[in-house]
């Protein structure tokens, strides 16, 4: 069995997928050094990040099919998926031996699959624009937590700059800690969590919240209670669209806010 | 903004609820430079009431009292209920706050009619101006057109607004004088006619001028309601379709009539909305839309409504069983569109995967074809398998209609607990 030990950045599985064909190899798993266990009858391959290598299997995929190809690549990574390291590998694999050009050739295995889990990371990353809820603080910083189940908030920082352009705003995934500031004028990565924030719920404390922030709340979970036609009801449709997990960061769901207006 | 605003929102919500639109998509309109927000050109549902509902658009009514009396309207003048009035300022201020803090992606701007047409229209007119100019705000704007108001206000709200909306209603005129008499066709088309063609000369005019302004540009939309009177789905669609074609449309939206006015003898009692038909006309739309179906195709006069039990597109295989079956490695885009279980994505995957490789039932399920209806429809790379020629249409639906239903040992009622002492 070989196995090859990356260092779980996207630099470092293209290297090791480099090393795969460059030694002739088939590796049978190829792992995070995070997940490694040690393995008596496997033979291992340390893999050395190297950037070289990297743009090699890049330029090459890119020139086997195109640029567009190579961020669907890249969005299967963000995945995380435990398997997804060998799914990259047969696809890239896949690309460097066809002759023409495979990116639509339905009839592969790969080709599905990785237009599969290409299209959840991307829902995924929908969901985080549709369901990111800020919370204005006394210092005008609008703050949002989210752990979205694949690693999707890189690619929702684009969006989010150009429309909040001129306020400054927090988006910390709590799963993975880490998050995006942007300061009116960049965009930053920070790493800290503030420990006024609730992780769990993704609250930030109440006594540095802006002073209309609740108001706000009540006013917004007001008008989704009403807007509802309650001889429609659906829930199962509800459910559907809006998942439980998603609840926490909801004003609207948050059935605290309900009672205390009348 | 004032505690008490909550009571004046929960009214007017409820004033405007009853609107299905609620779509944020086909506007494109940038960020211009440190502004705030931007409408984005697939549009954003950012939440979902229990009723399956998104929630896109802040959706408001500027006032719910109205000088009309239409028998299906929950704002009617002969309505009791609570009426509220927003100053300009407090709409303007909900949206900015809520949409700072990604609750919504923009306004959807109604109002009852005050006084007369043009005084309704300039407030709202004047609310979507304030948020252009004042607040600097990119983000969605989707006003209701109030019917005979002025050409120059029209103007205006298109210039500010990315959706123009007249609501018809009622899907033939005799019946929408019945029970809207203040209202005709002729005070409904006549605003969507010039709509219509202020976009066109507006597209002629970026032609020429690049940085022209854009005049509503996600087109316009209407609604009709479905259930109030005994229109047939032949003259809904018809209707629909007469809209799309002549006045450009970009959608038109089918709302389930709400018994809101159960007094109203005009009206049929209902106990609840039809919410069946509703869903078979937004696929009869679809088709028409996307799946390149003429309208006579789906409903014609020996057909003049819509099978509640199955789809419209099964439907019409069902009714043309010589269409079928249809080889996937050979049948153009149009003909395999037609398959009942493919959908549009699936059709364009189909065309690109076979020139590979000869599809067989894996592939397609792979693809994403339900094949729990497309596989009496189709032959692919696989042996022969009973289609609905041989089978015969009524069957096909037979065997397709008691799949959906759970099986009847599956049904609650279907085991008792048996008692330890029968009593005889």
């Amino acid at each position: 069995m070989n196995l090859f030990i990356y260092d779980q950045t996207f630099e470092g599985l293209l290297t090791a997928i480099h090393d795969a064909i460059d030694l002739n190899i088939k590796p049978d798993k190829i792992i995070s050094i995070k997940y490694f266990q040690d393995d008596l009858f496997a033979t291992k391959y340390d893999i050395i990040t190297d950037s070289d290598k990297f743009d090699k299997i890049w330029n090459q995929v890119k020139e086997k099919s195109n640029e567009q190809n190579c961020q669907r690549i890249f969005k299967t990574f963000l995945s995380e998926l435990s398997e997804i390291e060998m799914i990259i590998y047969n696809y890239i694999k896949l690309i460097i031996d066809t002759p023409y050009n495979v990116e639509v050739n339905f009839s592969e295995d790969s080709v599905i699959k990785i237009n599969n889990i290409q299209k959840k990371v991307g829902r995924e990353a929908q969901r985080v624009l549709m369901f990111v809820r800020f919370q204005k603080t006394v210092d005008d910083i609008y703050y949002a937590s989210f752990d979205p189940k694949y690693n999707v908030i890189p690619l929702t920082v684009a969006h989010f700059r150009n429309r909040f352009a001129d306020q400054k705003w927090v988006i910390f995934d709590t799963r993975r800690k880490f998050g995006y500031y942007y300061d009116l004028k960049n965009v930053r990565e920070i790493t800290i969590g503030n420990q006024k924030v609730n992780f769990e719920s993704g609250k930030v404390d109440n006594d540095v919240l802006h002073v209309s922030e609740k108001l706000f709340q009540k006013l917004w979970k007001g008008y989704y209670d009403t807007i509802n036609i309650k001889e429609r009801k659906n829930i199962k449709v509800h459910m559907q669209f809006l998942p439980k997990r998603f609840w926490k960061y909801l004003p609207e769901k948050d059935f605290k806010n309900t009672f205390v207006m009348n | 903004m004032k505690p008490e605003t909550i009571n004046k929102l929960k009214i007017s919500a409820n004033a405007a609820k009853y609107d299905v639109s609620c779509a944020s998509s086909g506007s494109n309109r940038p960020n211009s430079g440190k502004g705030l927000g931007n409408a984005s050109p697939w549009g954003i549902c950012h939440s979902f009431t229990e009723d399956g509902r998104c929630i896109s658009l802040l959706k408001l009514m500027l006032t719910n009292y109205c000088i009309y009396d239409c028998a299906y309207c929950v704002n009617r003048k002969s309505n009791d209920i609570q009426r509220t009035t927003f100053s300009v300022k407090e709409v303007v201020e909900l949206t900015i706050e809520f949409y700072r803090r990604n609750y919504i992606e923009g306004l959807f701007l109604s109002s009852g009619v005050i006084k007369n047409p043009d005084y309704t229209m300039e407030r709202m007119v004047s609310v979507a101006k304030d948020l252009r100019l004042k607040q600097n705000y990119n983000g969605y704007i989707h006003l209701k057109s109030i019917p005979g108001s002025s050409d120059e206000l029209q103007q205006q709200a298109g210039l500010y607004a990315d959706r123009l909306s007249v609501n018809i209603e009622i899907a033939s005129e005799s019946n929408l004088k019945m029970i809207a008499p203040d209202k005709s066709f002729a005070s409904i088309l006549n605003p969507m006619n010039t709509i219509k063609n202020k976009i066109i000369e507006n597209k002629e005019e970026r032609r020429k001028f690049r940085h022209a302004p854009r005049f509503s540009p996600a087109g316009q939309s209407t609604q009709l309601i479905v259930g109030a009177t005994p229109d047939s789905d032949q003259r809904i669609l018809n209707l629909a379709g007469n809209l799309y074609n002549s006045k450009n449309l970009k959608r038109v939206y089918y709302s389930g009539y709400v018994p809101v006015n159960n007094y109203d003898k005009r009206l049929p009692a209902l106990n609840e909305p039809p919410l069946k038909r509703e869903n078979r006309l937004y696929q009869a739309d679809w088709l028409f839309r996307f799946y390149h179906f003429s309208i006579n195709e789906i409903v014609n006069d020996d057909h003049p409504d819509l099978d509640l039990e199955i789809d419209p597109k099964l439907s019409y295989a069902l009714r043309n069983p010589w269409l079928f079956p249809v080889d996937i490695n050979k049948a153009n885009y149009e003909t395999i569109l037609r398959v009942p279980g493919i959908g549009v994505l699936s059709a364009k995957k189909i065309i690109l995967g076979r020139r590979y490789s000869k599809l067989n039932l894996s592939n397609l399920k792979k693809i994403g074809v339900v094949l729990k209806r497309a596989k009496y429809f189709i032959t692919c790379n696989e042996l022969k398998a009973p289609t609905i020629n041989e089978l015969l249409p009524e069957n096909v639906k037979k065997i397709l209609l008691s799949e959906n239903k759970p099986l009847k040992q599956f049904k609650k009622s279907f085991y008792k607990q048996l008692s330890l002492f029968p009593v005889n």
